[in-house]
């Protein structure tokens, strides 16, 4: 009875966020006629795309039940390192390779404290968000590092391949890479399990620990490659790059549907999502709503999505909603009456 | 080890030893800087903490919950850029009132995370991360990109911090810090001393237990919500008599270094154990150590570095030698008991 209801949710979850979706675009078109240029379409995944990045795997995080606030810092530090490592004299390749594995050294100090020192997420990525950013505050101090080569900037700002910009195929990779290991694998299926029930998943005989370690290292790499393609965007390094991403980034993975506990959620309902929220960014700043006010927006949407699956939930264990919907359907709903007729 | 164990406590241990690191830093930067030792490096250092403690003190409850609260930065910057206009307006408006104002302003902005936490049932950490950018989006809408300076405070209000309520030797203590150690010392003793206190560590250490106690925690941890944005307000006033020049950005990240001072302070982030005191003295540690690296100037940079390497170490020597402390010793007492047990459970029979 579980397992169905469970679907049931989860299903009625993809497509309501595939009509808000829908209702997005209506009212973007409305607002302006700019919309549905080209151009503004592209941007729209353009612009954030380091956000989306990030998002991807923050999905298998949340899934796993942790949380990671530092995320934002990494991509600000990778940034930041190569921005030094250039400023330095070294070469672009040598500094992203440096800047990859200070990410993955972010991600090892946030697994490494999480899993085998049994240290809440919160706590530690929280002293991570503010470790990491004030590295690269020592590392740049107040400076503002730009003037890199042509080939690096231009790959980020108007690479193409054919007539897609490159960003866009990049990330349809990813999402595509990101979305068979989570739905189709065995790895997937164990970060599911760890994050319903973590003892049952001991029990059974599942590497708990290394597998929250390749998660959350991971999750420090693509940061980095987030951070860097950020810079790369950008032309320009501060330390201050890509503050408050993690709000963004947290709002996506969880109106995509994943619980927050751990467990549940899908990929297809975070991609919506993540199409949701940048759509609903891209009209706002189309009707000159102000980056403040997009952000508070977002914050709403953040709490939002958590409150009303509870609210649905607690709705659907009340008794007027259990008659309503045993009078309507009952064999679908109530696995013992199913069960029952069955026998 | 008997002896000292009537005395100690575990908590009471970790306070000592962040006590003693606190001088050891200490004296490391009155080394490194000179004239270190004087009134006026300490006037500044307690201004820096009062601020932070004011708020900790809040953070304290709810972290003893087991929850967190990021908002509080936010609340910071939107009550002292409230009552900032409203001094801007009326000049001579009631000390009281501005006070009971951005108390009252804090404490709904407490209302509303205390009501999605404990009654939304939405995790701490997402509700606040929401208020966080809801209420800095509030403060600047609201402020519509102006600011306020220190020429439209009244006099007595600039004159603040330089008050001097009473001298120790030759060290005074200004209005700001005596604000908040009066805060301290009433939060430790209503920990301590009420029933509110003690059911704040029960719902903390085990939310089930407390549940099945008939403890209503859900209306402590709202409770705890409310103090936390209460303080937070007062927190704003401080702010404002300290600073003076507010902007939009008023107070951004205050809510890392009131995290950082709560967790340093010894309170435990599994909720149900630490001490409003604990909380003082990590205050104190964060504030001396960003106040003193702004005196090196070469290393100002260096301050959140450190305050997330501080945080680490706090977590993990709490996690790690804290608790093996803790059993150890149960378990030294436990030996000690079932050695007089024999004696005592004889006598139990023959009462019996």
């Amino acid at each position: 009875m579980n397992l169905l209801t469970r679907f049931s949710w989860l299903r009625r979850w993809e497509t309501l966020l595939f009509v808000i979706l829908c209702v997005v675009i209506v009212i973007n078109t409305q607002l302006s006629e700019h919309f549905f240029n080209v151009d503004n379409i592209s941007n729209i995944f353009r612009l954030s795309i380091e956000k989306a990045m990030v998002v991807l795997l923050m999905t298998f995080v949340i899934i796993n039940g942790e949380i990671d606030l530092s995320i934002a810092s990494v991509m600000g530090l990778a940034a930041s390192v190569l921005a030094f490592t250039y400023e330095a004299g070294w070469s672009l390749p040598v500094g992203f390779v440096v800047a990859m594995a200070v990410g993955a050294l972010c991600g090892v100090i946030n697994g490494f404290f999480i899993t085998y020192l049994n240290m809440p997420s919160i706590v530690v990525t929280l002293a991570g968000l503010i470790a990491y950013r004030g590295v690269a505050r020592i590392l740049l101090e107040d400076r503002s590092v730009g003037g890199y080569p042509e080939w690096f900037t231009g790959l980020a700002q108007n690479g193409m391949i054919g007539s897609f910009p490159f960003t866009v195929i990049l990330f349809a990779v990813m999402f595509v890479a990101c979305f068979i290991i989570l739905g189709r694998t065995a790895f997937g299926r164990y970060v599911y399990v760890i994050g319903n029930n973590r003892a049952g998943a001991e029990y059974a005989g599942i590497n708990v620990r290394r597998i929250k370690m390749t998660i959350f290292v991971a999750t420090g790499l693509m940061a980095a490659f987030a951070g860097l393609w950020y810079a790369a965007r950008l032309g320009n390094i501060r330390a201050n790059a890509a503050e408050g991403f993690e709000l963004d980034i947290i709002t996506m993975v969880l109106l995509g549907g994943v619980s927050i506990f751990g467990g549940k959620g899908t990929m297809l309902g975070v991609g919506l999502s993540l199409l949701v929220v940048l759509n609903m960014r891209n009209g706002m700043s189309l009707a000159n709503v102000s980056g403040n006010v997009q952000t508070s927006i977002v914050g709403a949407l953040l709490i939002l999505s958590v409150l009303i699956p509870n609210w649905a939930q607690s709705l659907q264990n009340t008794k007027w909603w259990r008659s309503f919907v045993e009078r309507d359907k009952p064999s679908l709903t109530k696995g013992e009456t199913a069960k029952g007729e069955a026998g | 080890m008997r002896g000292l164990r009537g005395v100690l406590r575990v908590q009471q241990i970790r306070e000592l030893s962040l006590f003693v690191i606190l001088i050891m830093v200490l004296l490391l930067f009155g080394s490194q800087i000179e004239n270190y030792f004087t009134p006026r490096t300490f006037d500044r250092i307690a201004t820096t903490v009062a601020i932070i403690t004011i708020v900790a003190v809040g953070q304290t409850m709810v972290v003893l919950t087991r929850n967190i609260d990021l908002s509080v930065g936010s609340i910071v910057g939107f009550t002292a850029f409230l009552i900032g206009r409203q001094f801007a307006e009326f000049r001579d408006l009631d000390p009281m009132v501005a006070v009971g104002l951005a108390m009252g302003v804090g404490a709904l902005m407490g209302i509303l995370n205390g009501l999605l936490v404990a009654y939304g049932r939405v995790p701490a950490v997402v509700v606040t991360l929401g208020t966080l950018a809801i209420y800095r989006g509030a403060l600047v809408e609201y402020s519509g990109s102006q600011s306020i300076a220190t020429r439209q405070l009244p006099d007595w209000l600039k004159e603040l911090p330089q008050q001097t309520v009473f001298n120790l030797g030759e060290v005074e203590f200004g209005a700001l810090p005596v604000i908040a150690i009066i805060a301290v010392i009433l939060f430790q003793v209503i920990l301590t001393y009420t029933r509110f206190g003690r059911r704040l560590y029960a719902v903390g250490s085990s939310p089930e237990a407390a549940e099945v106690a008939g403890i209503p925690s859900r209306r402590l941890i709202f409770t705890a919500f409310v103090i936390s944005g209460a303080l937070a307000g007062l927190g704003g006033f401080v702010y404002l008599a300290r600073i003076g020049t507010i902007t939009s950005e008023a107070a951004r990240g205050l809510e890392l270094q009131v995290v950082a001072a709560v967790v340093v302070g010894g309170v435990n982030t599994f909720g149900g154990s630490g001490t409003v005191i604990g909380t003082l003295l990590g205050a104190l540690l964060v504030g001396t150590i960003e106040q003193s690296l702004i005196r090196m100037r070469i290393n100002e940079f260096w301050k959140d570095a450190l305050l997330g390497i501080f945080i680490l170490i706090a977590v993990t020597s709490d996690s790690v030698i804290m608790s093996r402390l803790r059993t150890w010793w149960a378990e030294r007492a436990q030996k000690a008991r079932r050695s007089q047990l024999p004696a005592s459970s004889s006598a139990g029979k023959v009462k019996a």
